[in-house]
């Protein structure tokens, strides 16, 4: 590919050890992000694609979890085993995140300058308060929060959801990071703020030259924001594609069902809603063969006994791992597409 | 024309908040909630639609207003039309993690309802009508004994739905029952909620910030914001042609999960939150977020008015809309 590549994992495993025995939240990811570039990982709660960002920059829970295998090249170096003070000079700097719950997450005995110039002035010493604070108002600024000098002296508490979610993203951004995490950035917030936060990290990317990448369960936010989309399901990744081939020829059946679950708003019909029968497996004895198995309509023997390799599709690099893209399956595969374009129509 | 089963009129309900102030979290509803239909009440949060829910099942008694059930006021039933009205309006929390006791087995939870109205004699026949709700909502009877760990989300809001079904209700108000859930979990809960609707004649009051959904399941739909309804119509007509600019910025701030849609599509971005509900002055509410507001919008305060048949909105300009 033609873009440059500034962040890539390679086969990255993930267990917890708890007392009920090794949990494997992820199992086997390999993803990659380009220069200006947003990518979505997609998934529903507990398919390990909080804890696959989290292990990205660096702030897996230790020792309860540990990488089991697997690389993360970063800036030409494989960051994967960096000690915690080699860590530190990437997070927040080079790398940053922002949460879902900005009440959570924002110190509430801390003014909100502060906390927005706590990691410049840690990654750059020798910067001055009234140094950082200029930059403070240049970020706060860049994220439209209202008021910046009055705004820097408040508390979180006296804010509001959207303006604390603009903290959030101006204390990401602080030190010109080169990849955003945004883990589920507009979940706790009403559809209006959501639009507003939306608006703003697309905008960011022309300001800054910052790559994103997204986590999240809403679909329509994907739409709206990512290039790419990564599909995960029970700690792999069963789909990736550009976002146009990933929303229009949909090859997984877990992302069909993904698709077919969201009511649209467009739609005129008022047909049941697609669901996915029954729970996501459990990862402390994850299945063999294909994890979607168990809930798929379409699961042929094999897939209960072996894993399925990727098969791919097009020029735009999309994947999926399922096998019903093998050739013998081919008339499996036919009758499963049809058996959806009824589902569709009905 | 459908029966009325509930109807509200000029409720408020204010909650002190200290040196005389007032929040006003719901000022002023009157709505219509008939028998067999469901009612979708939608808005941001702090819009006064979950006060707003548990005002209708007496959790709150409002500061004025009327609520009439069967044509009599509900504050002045006596105890045995109380118990009767408590049987007949349910409601179904938000968060199935926080509403259904820890400490109790599910069995327990969904015959709190049974026991308290001494709906069964004897306790093999209580014991088989909760195996029946529990099937009914399809979770497993032989889960009876389980505790509320033991579930994933939306199975817990399956014991939630049992529980609100145990004394065949007319009337749920299911309070935001989906937004704690996964997506692919939601469509299972919408669609049994739909199956259970059909089966047994309910209505539902459907509370949630979720448009899409509530388009999905919905008769009519109430738009609220800061405490008043701002529009009613039938969801078909508020989703073709909406008369109130709040409801228009709404409806343009949900993200289509297609990206074709969404290159072309024109969207309202509504500047800055949603105002303080203690300062509410004789403006219409939402003249300070309001892209085409004027001066008579600051000045006066809008009435709901019927815009066509069935088609309710709050809006000096809504024919121009």
């Amino acid at each position: 590919m033609s873009e440059q590549t500034i962040l890539s994992v390679r086969d990255l495993a993930v267990s917890f050890d708890t007392y009920a025995g090794e949990v494997q939240a992820v199992r086997g990811v390999t993803w990659h992000l380009n220069e200006k570039e947003t990518i979505a990982i997609v998934g529903e709660s507990g398919c390990g694609k909080t804890v696959s960002i989290q292990t990205v920059m660096g702030l897996l829970q230790k020792p309860a979890g540990r990488i089991k295998r697997g690389e993360i090249i970063f800036g030409g170096q494989n960051v994967a085993d960096f000690t915690p003070k080699q860590w530190r000079t990437i997070q927040g700097n080079e790398m940053s995140m922002i949460f879902q719950d900005p009440l959570t997450y924002l110190n509430p005995t801390m003014r909100v300058g502060e906390q927005i110039s706590e990691a410049y002035l840690e990654h750059n010493p020798g910067v001055t308060r009234a140094q950082a604070n200029e930059r403070v108002l240049s970020i706060m600024r860049l994220v439209s929060l209202p008021s910046p000098v009055q705004n820097m002296r408040r508390y979180p508490n006296q804010l509001s959801g959207g303006m604390r979610q603009r903290v959030m993203v101006a204390m990401a951004l602080i030190c010109d990071p080169k990849v955003l995490f945004a883990d589920e950035p507009t979940t706790a917030l009403d559809v209006t703020i959501q639009a507003q936060i939306i608006d703003l990290m697309n905008g960011l990317k022309e300001k800054v030259n910052t790559s994103i990448v997204l986590i999240t369960h809403d679909l329509g936010v994907v739409a709206n924001m990512a290039q790419r989309i990564y599909v995960m399901y029970a700690g792999q990744i069963v789909e990736h594609g550009d976002v146009d081939s990933i929303f229009s020829s949909p090859k997984h059946p877990y992302t069909w069902g993904l698709l077919g679950s969201v009511p649209r708003l467009d739609s005129k019909n008022k047909s049941r809603l697609y669901s996915i029968p029954g729970t996501p497996p459990d990862l402390l004895a994850p299945p063999a063969g294909c994890p979607f198995a168990a809930r798929c309509k379409y699961a042929m023997n094999i897939c209960k006994r072996q894993t399925p390799g990727q098969y791919h599709f097009g020029k735009q690099g999309q994947y999926t791992c399922c096998w019903l893209y093998e050739p013998q399956a081919k008339e499996r595969l036919h009758q499963a597409q049809q058996q959806r374009g009824c589902a569709h129509h009905d | 024309m459908t029966e009325t089963l509930l109807k509200l009129t000029d409720v408020r309900k204010h909650f002190p908040a200290g040196r005389g102030a007032s929040v006003k979290a719901v000022n002023g509803v009157s709505l219509e909630i008939r028998r067999g239909e469901t009612l979708g009440l939608v808005g941001e949060s702090g819009c006064g639609k979950t006060t707003l829910g548990r005002t209708i099942v007496k959790l709150y008694r409002p500061d004025g207003g009327r609520i009439e059930y069967g044509g009599q006021d509900v504050w002045s039933f006596d105890r045995k039309q109380n118990l009767d009205y408590r049987k007949k309006v349910q409601i179904i929390y938000q968060d199935p993690y926080a509403s259904l006791d820890p400490l109790s087995v599910v069995s327990t939870s969904i015959a709190e309802g049974l026991n308290i109205h001494k709906m069964y004699r004897s306790s093999k026949e209580r014991h088989e009508r909760v195996l029946e709700l529990l099937r009914l909502v399809g979770l497993n009877p032989e889960h009876a004994n389980r505790f509320p760990h033991e579930f994933s989300g939306g199975q817990r809001q399956r014991i939630g739905i049992a529980r609100a079904l145990a004394l065949e209700p007319e009337l749920i108000v299911c309070d935001e029952p989906i937004s704690a859930l996964d997506v692919s979990i939601q469509a299972q809960i919408v669609n049994l909620m739909m199956q259970l609707q059909q089966d047994m004649g309910l209505s539902y009051i459907f509370i949630t910030h979720d448009l899409s959904m509530v388009k999905q399941i919905s008769d009519r739909i109430a738009v609220m914001y800061l405490g008043s309804i701002v529009e009613l119509a039938p969801s078909d007509m508020l989703y073709e042609h909406h008369c109130h600019p709040y409801t228009q910025a709404l409806l343009s701030a949900i993200p289509i999960p297609d990206p074709e849609t969404e290159r072309t599509r024109k969207r309202i971005l509504l500047q800055g939150d949603a105002p303080n509900p203690t300062a509410l002055g004789d403006s219409c509410d939402f003249a300070g977020r309001c892209p085409c507001a004027t001066d008579k919008c600051r000045s006066q305060r809008p009435a709901l008015t019927e815009i066509e048949p069935g088609h309710w909105a709050a809006c000096h300009y809504s024919q121009a809309l």
